[in-house]
């Protein structure tokens, strides 16, 4: 006869809202989580985009991401010819607002060398751009659609496919246009401003620059010497793609990271005491009946499996409640929320470890009661 | 009626709470025997020390002195002879309690089959033996249900099916007719009385119920934790 099961039907009610309610709980802790892993997989996203080996970068400089970095377009010839080098593309990254169905949105805008490595990889929706002007891919949460046009600086470009989680750190979606396209908009003003220029005798046109240019290495050459060979030239820097990593996840994610670490630690820390709260509880409302049972010759074993038994199928269906929770609602946050399997297991162990640990609270008091209260009347 | 073999021995067995000033003496000297087939009562004045000593007898309480054997097995002598005294209870004491205490989680057939569940017996047949012995106290019809809708009458019934489950030879009640009418009082005395000859079991109630007296093989007077000879 299984007493936990039958005690929890005799209160099916309240222990089904009990394990509602840490449910919810749940889901906050593995929204959180996710929160926390979609920051890091948006910040990572873009670097990881163009599947570069090096990043080639103005010298003295933590860019394109950290900092700011500018250097000449045809950087990008000297760099392919380097020894090891597979391929290299120049690339700009440039926050844009372009109005769209009647709202302000703000693009992450990817301009990038048809044919060479910085575009988009993976197209989920129409094609990739075909032509070196005014075609753009942009990312679904942009809200454009294929076919759908967007006016940047001073031209419409006509939305050719979409793609799936491709936006920068802030979280702007990007947008992909070819890097003439994107160095156009970079340096030409809109005509009217173009004109008070040109009328005060300034240079009608900025010389143009690009952020970066990424290089893809041949299978087994030396990244360590490309990186060696592009820092011999005074004005540019270099940095390896896990560099680039690091540096994103120190500079721009990490004190968002912590932010949400130390949240998601005082999350963790209340839900441990919520559960040891209620098990303790649990215990503390059957202290007579556990009484009544060791009166009647029940082993402590048949208790004490009383007890933790409660507490794992109560950890447990929080867990499962919250689990199923997130994953029914999670694509409806602003932000990525990104669970991994791993994630969730460890969140299991975790409350897995608070029931036991509260159920042995419980365990301890149930051991002291003396059966003899069971006969006080 | 033939003696039965003595069930219960009690020799020398004082208890006292407490230390100094605070000390209370519930029991001094008690010397008692019960032998199979016997029904005796516990009679005394409130804090005599009843209840203390069918807690003795019931192996949930330690006496501060004496020897306890129970059914020929020494149990006390100074200190417990036995560690696993819940597995004790559960072979050889049935508790019919004061305040029912059935557990509110299990319906009236559970709460008999649980005893016999934690003797190890397999659930079908415990679960006959549950229905068998409700019949028998003529609750059958209530198996099914939780406490909470059972009359006070029948959770007693019900109480004394537990106790009697896993045939125990001593049976120990603390005013077992306290919540119920003379009649049914009586029924539940000549019931206990069944039993203890079917069973060659003993029964020691505690009762200040004058009505059944003359239901009982003996009347013990306890006075300040002494036994007084009526
Ligand atoms: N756990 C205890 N701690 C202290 N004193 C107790 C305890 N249990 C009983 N007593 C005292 O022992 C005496 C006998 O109590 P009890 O056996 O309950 O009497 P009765 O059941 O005859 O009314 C009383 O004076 C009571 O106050
Ligand atoms: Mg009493």
């Amino acid at each position: 006869m299984n007493l936990a099961l039958k005690d929890i039907r005799h209160g099916l009610f309240r222990f089904v809202l009990t394990c509602f309610g840490l449910g919810l709980l749940m889901t906050v802790v593995l929204a959180m989580i996710g929160i926390y892993n979609g920051l890091v997989a948006d910040a990572l996203a873009i670097v990881k985009a163009p599947a570069a080996d090096v990043w080639v970068v103005e010298a003295g400089t933590q860019g394109p991401f950290a900092e700011a970095s500018s250097i000449p377009p045809d950087t990008r010839d000297a760099v392919a010819r380097m020894p090891g080098v597979a391929a290299a593309g120049a690339i700009t990254y440039q926050t844009l607002e372009a109005s769209h169905a009647g709202r302000t949105l703000r693009v992450y805008a990817i301009g990038y060398e048809l044919g060479r490595p910085g575009g988009p990889e993976q197209i989920a929706e129409g094609r990739g751009i075909a032509t070196s002007h005014f075609e753009l891919v942009a990312d679904r949460k942009t809200g454009l659609l294929v076919g759908d046009t967007l006016r940047l600086g001073r031209d419409r470009y006509s939305v050719v496919g979409l793609v799936e989680d491709a936006t920068n750190t802030g979280g702007d979606p990007a947008v992909y246009v070819t890097l003439a396209d994107a160095l156009s908009i970079q340096t030409k003003l809109d005509p009217a401003a173009a004109r008070v220029q040109a009328a005060r005798g300034a240079e009608p046109v900025k010389r143009p620059t690009v952020a970066a240019v990424i290089a893809r290495m041949e299978p087994g050459a030396d990244v360590g010497l490309l990186v060696a060979t592009v820092r011999q030239w005074k004005h540019l820097g270099a940095l390896t793609e896990a560099e680039q990593e690091e540096l994103l996840l120190v500079s721009v994610v990490d004190k968002a990271r912590r932010q949400i670490g130390l949240f998601l630690g005082i999350l963790l820390t209340v839900s441990a005491v919520v559960i040891a709260l209620i098990i303790y509880t649990m215990t503390m409302e059957k202290l007579k009946q556990i009484a009544t049972l060791k009166l009647i010759g029940a082993p402590d074993r048949t208790i004490i499996g009383l007890i933790v038994q409660q507490a794992l199928i109560l950890g447990g269906s929080g867990w499962a409640i919250g689990l199923a929770l997130i994953l029914t609602v999670k694509d409806n946050f602003p932000r990525r929320v990104e669970l991994e399997p791993f994630n969730a297991i460890v969140l299991a162990g975790i409350v897995f470890a608070v029931c036991l640990a509260s159920s042995g609270l419980g365990v301890r008091a149930a051991m002291k009661v003396d059966p003899a209260t069971a006969l006080g009347g | 009626m033939a003696l039965g073999d003595i069930l219960i021995e009690v020799t020398g067995v004082a208890k006292h709470f407490g230390e100094g000033p605070t000390r209370v003496d519930a029991l001094r000297e008690v010397d008692l025997t019960v032998r199979a087939g016997e029904v005796i009562a516990l009679l005394g004045p409130s804090g005599s020390g009843k209840t203390t000593l069918l807690n003795v007898i019931g192996c949930i309480l330690a006496p501060s002195a004496g020897r306890v054997v129970l059914d020929g097995e020494p149990v006390f002598d100074g200190k417990w002879l036995r560690r696993d005294l819940r597995r004790l209870r559960l072979d050889k004491i049935g508790f019919i309690f004061q305040a029912h205490n059935l557990l509110p989680f299990l319906t009236a057939e559970e709460n008999v089959a649980v005893v016999l569940d934690l003797a190890g017996w397999p659930p079908d047949k415990g679960r006959a033996r549950a229905r068998e012995l409700l019949e028998y106290l003529e609750v059958g019809h209530r198996a099914p249900a939780k406490p909470a809708l059972l009359s006070g009458g029948e959770a007693q019934r019900v109480a004394i099916a537990r106790a009697l489950a896993n045939r125990p030879r001593i049976i120990l009640a603390d005013e077992p007719t306290a919540a119920l009418d003379s009649k049914r009082a009586g029924l539940v005395m000549d019931l206990l009385r069944k039993l203890a000859t079917e069973q060659e079991a003993c029964i020691v109630t505690v009762t200040h119920d004058e009505k059944i007296f003359d239901r009982f093989d003996r009347l013990i007077h306890l006075r300040d934790g002494r036994l007084a000879d009526a």
